[in-house]
């Protein structure tokens, strides 16, 4: 079944130089699993394919069920070299949620 | 000791909430307040304030503050610590002591922590072999030399508590970590050792949910905005630190917003790279220790971080003038609008290139369709109107300046049903480009300074 990541996500986005950081957090702890399994390196590279020139690195913060992605050269140069008008990556986090998963789990 | 400590965050930038501080002090007890007023940028922004008149250079905001929260903060003995100094933490001071006299207050101590601004001390950290190369890129400073407009290094707490120590009850600083800010009342409270790596680290921690202020109360939140009650009057955290390093994010009773596992879950996440290295001066904080509880209404729990040793190094922020940019904007409406809006384009670059002028990058982008998500936002079936956004980056300041010029006749030579263009030509502004890297702890010394008015 396909789950868009805004049902069982919140996030959060920010920009050091010209690389976004978006944290993902589950919205229930058994959810977090899920985000581990799917939200995988590959495919938030994919997704974001055609934004992110840089590589995608993933860190697990299990305590907070959380995940946290560096997509780097992603501002446009960042601060105030970048021209895009989300220089500052703040609106990265929502880009994620639109993400879709196809999950076999229940939810 | 006091059994515990109250710690108020009172801005989170240069241009957050006016009202947000005088809040924090008037509308229940607090002992402490932080304010960061400094991003990546603000200091060259700064600094070319300080080359216009060399009394200023620092937050000027915080003198009105100071104005009306003076007599409150005396009265109640609430300590402000602040790196509103910017690149001139005594112009700051004097300014807040002459705020002191005009209302008659007496015996105000004020500690200033000087010594981050090394852009008098280049040439010679240069002939020390201390390179300041690039920590991003590995490039050496000499690409940037002659262009470096501010350099500055990031203290920690230690010249903050110095400052406590010395009796201040307002330390302003130049540059230092935002998480300082608030750590530094709790080793100068409860006499935490510079080697108590956990305690440092929950102070980091609880530092990186205050520095952002309303953010970590219910402001921009992703998980359920609708729920944050009252948002008009939104109280900025508050840490409540006991000795045992135990930490109680809240918020004063009677404002709005909302302090929950999810608000402060988010503020966690908020620009940070490897959650097991969190670094600042005085320790590396493991993120992925927090224990978050909530414990109550507007009350969240933190526990549980380790820290570890810090490292030789102080990180070192320098900016560097880099070019100019412009940016003009204008509004298509139906039907039609983005065709109109992408053929505005195509004909506002086929003039620019006739001129011959060159540019580093021109970037278009139209808002309300995809400046936000670019080619992941799905194309809606009847676009009502759209800003076309055209943005150019040159180092030749000419080629910015005429394009600013090419806008406006686009109204009146281009596709129909276009207007949005009230603001006037887009002007060049200069960028002022960002070159992080980090410098030996020993090749450089904080100075702190209390005087009394």
């Amino acid at each position: 079944m396909k789950v868009q990541l805004l049902q069982i996500a919140h996030a959060r986005s920010g920009d050091k130089g010209d690389t976004g950081n978006v944290g993902l957090i589950a919205r229930r702890p058994e959810y977090y699993p899920m985000l581990r399994k799917y939200v995988t390196v590959d495919a938030v590279r994919r997704h974001f394919d055609g934004i992110c020139h840089g590589k995608v690195e993933r860190f697990e913060i299990p305590n907070l069920n959380a995940l946290n992605f560096l997509l780097h050269e992603t501002l446009g140069g960042g601060g105030t070299v970048s021209l895009k008008n989300d220089a500052q990556g703040k609106t990265l986090s929502s880009a994620l949620l639109r993400m879709e998963i196809d999950i076999v789990e229940k939810i | 000791m006091k059994d515990k400590i109250r710690i108020a965050s009172g801005q989170g930038f240069w241009g957050d909430l006016l009202t947000a501080p005088i809040d924090q002090v008037t509308k229940g007890p607090i002992d402490y307040m932080m304010m960061d007023y400094l991003a990546e940028v603000t200091m060259s922004i700064m600094q070319k304030q300080k080359m216009k008149d060399p009394s200023l250079g620092y937050a000027k905001d915080l003198i009105p503050l100071m104005e009306t929260i003076l007599p409150s903060i005396v009265r109640k003995n609430i300590k402000v610590i602040t790196n509103g100094g910017g690149v001139n933490p005594e112009g700051c001071r004097d300014a807040i002591f002459r705020t002191a006299k005009k209302l008659g207050i007496k015996g105000l101590k004020i500690g200033v922590v000087v010594g981050d601004n090394i852009l008098d001390r280049l040439d010679e950290l240069a002939a020390k072999k201390i390179e300041l190369k690039n920590m991003e890129t590995g490039e050496g400073l000499d690409h940037v030399r002659s262009r470096i407009v501010s350099a500055n290094v990031y203290f920690g707490a230690r010249p903050i508590v110095e400052a406590l120590q010395k009796g201040a009850q307002i330390v302003v600083t130049g540059r230092t970590t935002d998480t300082a800010l608030t750590y530094a009342p709790m080793i100068h409270e409860f006499g935490w050792g510079w080697n108590d790596w956990d305690k440092l680290a929950v102070g980091v921690v609880a530092g990186h949910i205050l520095e952002c202020g309303g953010q970590a109360t219910g402001g921009n939140f992703s998980a359920d905005w609708k729920s944050v009650p009252d948002l008009a009057h939104i109280g900025f955290p508050i840490a409540e630190a006991y000795p045992s390093g135990e930490i109680i994010i809240t918020k004063h009773e009677n404002t709005g917003g909302l302090v929950s596992m999810q608000t402060v879950s988010e503020q966690l996440m908020y620009e940070i790279a490897d959650p097991t290295n969190y670094i600042t001066p005085e320790c590396i904080a493991d993120f992925t220790t927090i224990k978050l509880e909530q414990i109550g209404t507007n009350r969240v729990k933190l526990s549980g971080v380790k820290g570890k040793k810090n490292t030789e190094f102080y990180k070192v922020s320098m900016s560097y003038a880099d070019g100019f940019t412009a940016i003009g904007t204008l509004t298509y409406a139906w039907p039609d609008a983005l065709e109109k809006a992408q053929a505005a384009d195509q004909i506002l670059r086929t003039r620019l290139a006739d001129l011959g002028l060159k540019f580093d990058e021109i970037r278009t982008e139209f808002l309300g369709l995809n400046s936000c998500h670019g080619p992941i936002a799905p194309m809606p079936d009847i676009i009502n109107e759209v800003i076309l956004r055209v943005g150019v980056r040159s180092h030749d300041r000419d080629a910015v300046e005429r394009f600013g010029k090419e806008i406006a006749p686009l109204i009146l030579t281009g596709p129909p049903a276009v207007t949005g263009f009230a603001g006037g030509r887009p002007k060049p502004s200069e960028v002022i480009a960002y070159w992080p890297s980090l410098i030996p702890k020993n090749a450089v010394e904080p100075k702190v300074i209390v005087e009394e008015v």
